[in-house]
């Protein structure tokens, strides 16, 4: 029986044009649609199947505002069997204050006889990029942690896991419980089933207040990159362009004899 | 003092880690530190030592610190950021930084913890030196975030192709020193224990090629590659793809190029069928030059192009195959 806890965050879906609020401290979402970051679909797909493959549990927790329940309510339907909000302003948190709202949940589960085995989240968040939650959620907790992850296997107490590194495929094995920030890439992110979206509709989300006063990430504001001059040449509109572009790239010094 | 952690492939040091050595001794001549050192973990064969001393030395390196242990042999994270943590002790560096790489980012995000202090990821500007803000990217570099810095000692990553790495007016002969860091069993708990050399893993061809040619949606189905792999093998080059293409399954995850995949500078990028969303532009716009071949003109990656085919990949691509075989004979 492995439990697992899964973190997830509420992002701003930026495909579409990103706009900012007046005082240029946050992102004006109210044109955006709001996602996961991959990186956590994955995350909530390796822990869903470690979960059922082992009669265990994956809890999802997401620190964020009330309308980070539907982000919530999707890992459940993808087959979280709980779910816990920390219910936050999440811009006036830094990674630190997410990590240690966290790492406060996982010790109290722990002395209450609940504790976790895995404790699962994205590499980086598609918003911030920041690159460290999960890293400083393991020195608060005093776990092993690894980041990059694709694939996570568990045999006994041990879990195998693999990345990317620079000359193949990285194989790392580490005892229980530990930290393990996945990235896209090992496994398909599932589709929720008829049976999931109704136990997410009905599944209750355990709201608490995070245990930190946050000491904030030092944003001072953010700004929009200048717009691109687009000076784009267009060379032809079908296959009679072949010729000026090989010219090109000629000229460019990447067709050689 | 500013203490660059420095990646190392063949050559001696990567590409990113000279562009980080640039960034690092432009930021000192902002303010009052007396220069740069770098460190270096693990083992290292007598030739590339030779080429990175040199490397090191054409960026103004004072001192290079190689910590050495047969312990490090194999990567842990823990343990490479215990080496860098004592590196910046010895050094009283008041900044360190890395390039954003994943192996980079993961080390610092390490050190930070260990040093108890904040960390910008991604960086590409200084804003002001004192007290230290700089920008970075975020939203998958859609948007700048102004952050400022004000620990004792400040971490941060700086972002692929932020600067370009040019050698300083005078180089130096760096002094190296070798020391042991000390580490504990947690720090070695995480480390690799093998490496599965595959092929379909390797994405450093990607972050490497001269030339990559990349395949969007626009490619139709999994079948619809192989001209898009004759023009990559005429250019001598890597195939990249978009998410779409890799989520379909049509090829595979390591060919992806953007926020999520790799990270590519090429002199040319041939982008056929691809939209150009600012994920995928995030791991594309460190191509020197841009190509979009594209159905539709106002596509992003057409109006962010040098240059651009208007119209259908599979009756274009073929095409400039076909003239490239004559040309080249
Ligand atoms: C958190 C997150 C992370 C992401 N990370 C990445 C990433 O790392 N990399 C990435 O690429 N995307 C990423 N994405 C996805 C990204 O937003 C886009 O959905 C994706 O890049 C679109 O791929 P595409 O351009 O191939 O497909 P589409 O957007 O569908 O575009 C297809 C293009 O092909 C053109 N076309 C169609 N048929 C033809 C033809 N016959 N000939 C020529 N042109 C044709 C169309 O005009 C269109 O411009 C991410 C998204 C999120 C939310």
């Amino acid at each position: 029986m492995t439990n697992i806890l899964v973190c997830i965050k509420r992002v701003p879906d930026t495909s579409g044009d990103v706009q900012l609020s007046e005082d240029g401290m946050t992102i004006d979402a109210r044109h955006l649609g709001h996602t996961l970051s991959a990186h956590e679909e994955c995350a909530i797909a390796i822990a869903a199947e470690l979960a059922a493959s082992s009669d265990g549990m994956a809890t999802a927790l997401s620190l964020g505002a009330g309308d980070a329940q539907e982000q919530l309510r999707h890992a459940v339907a993808l087959g979280c069997g709980a779910a816990i909000l920390l219910e936050a302003e999440p811009d006036s948190f830094g990674p630190a204050d997410v990590a240690q709202a966290i790492a406060a949940v996982v010790r109290d589960r722990k002395e209450s006889g609940a504790g976790f085995d895995l404790i699962l989240l994205g590499t980086d968040a598609a918003d911030t990029g920041d690159f460290q939650v999960a890293v400083r959620l393991a020195y608060q907790l005093n776990l092993p942690v690894l980041t990059g992850i694709v694939t996570v296997g568990i045999d006994g107490d041990t879990v195998t896991a693999r990345g990317t590194g620079p000359d193949g495929t990285e194989v790392y094995e580490l005892p229980m419980p530990a930290v393990i920030a996945i990235q896209e890439g090992g496994v398909e992110p599932r589709y929720p089933s008829i049976p999931g979206r109704m136990r997410a509709k009905r599944t209750e989300i355990e709201t608490l207040p995070p245990a930190v006063s946050p000491r904030g990430s030092g944003r001072v504001r953010l700004t929009l990159p200048p717009a691109h001059p687009g000076t784009v040449k267009v060379l032809g509109e079908d296959a009679t362009a072949a010729p000026a572009l090989v010219d090109v790239l000629s000229e460019l010094g990447v067709v050689s004899k | 003092m500013i203490l660059v952690l420095i990646e190392t492939d063949d050559s001696g040091a990567t590409v990113t880690s000279l562009e980080t050595l640039t960034f690092a001794r432009n930021l000192a001549d902002l303010g009052d530190r007396p220069g740069v050192e770098a460190v270096v973990v693990g083992p290292l064969e007598a030739g590339l030592r030779h080429n990175l001393l040199a490397q090191l030395g054409e960026q103004a390196v004072l001192t290079v610190r190689h910590a050495t242990d047969d312990q490090l042999d194999q990567y842990s994270a823990a343990a490479w950021a215990a080496s860098v943590v004592t590196s910046a002790e010895a050094a009283t560096a008041d900044l360190v930084l890395a390039a954003g790489t994943p192996r980079g980012s993961e080390i610092m995000a390490h050190v930070a913890a260990r040093l108890g202090t904040a960390m910008a990821a991604n960086v590409v500007r200084v804003e002001q030196a004192e007290p230290l803000v700089v920008s970075r990217q975020v939203m998958g570099g859609a948007v700048f975030e102004e952050m400022r810095l004000d620990g004792d000692v400040n971490v941060m990553t700086v972002a692929g192709h932020a600067v370009d790495p040019k050698p300083a007016d005078s180089a130096t002969s760096p002094d190296v020193l070798e020391f042991s860091p000390s580490l504990t069993e947690a720090d070695l708990v995480t480390r690799v224990v093998r490496v599965e050399a595959e092929e379909r893993d390797d994405t450093s061809a990607l972050s490497s090629a001269r030339v990559v040619v990349g395949a969007g949606r626009g490619a139709g189905s999994a079948d619809g590659f192989d001209d898009l792999i004759e023009l990559t093998e005429l250019l001598g080059g890597v195939l990249g793809a978009s998410r779409v293409v890799t989520s379909l399954g049509w090829r595979p995850h390591a060919e992806q190029v953007g926020q999520t995949g790799s990270r590519i500078a090429p002199d040319v990028y041939i982008a056929c069928g691809i939209s150009g969303a600012i994920q995928h532009w995030a791991g594309c716009q460190g191509a020197k030059t841009i190509v979009a071949i594209n159905t539709d003109a106002d596509a992003p990656m057409v109006t962010k192009a040098d240059y651009a085919i208007i119209g259908d990949l599979h009756e274009i691509v073929p095409a400039i195959n076909a003239e490239l075989r004559r040309r080249l004979g």
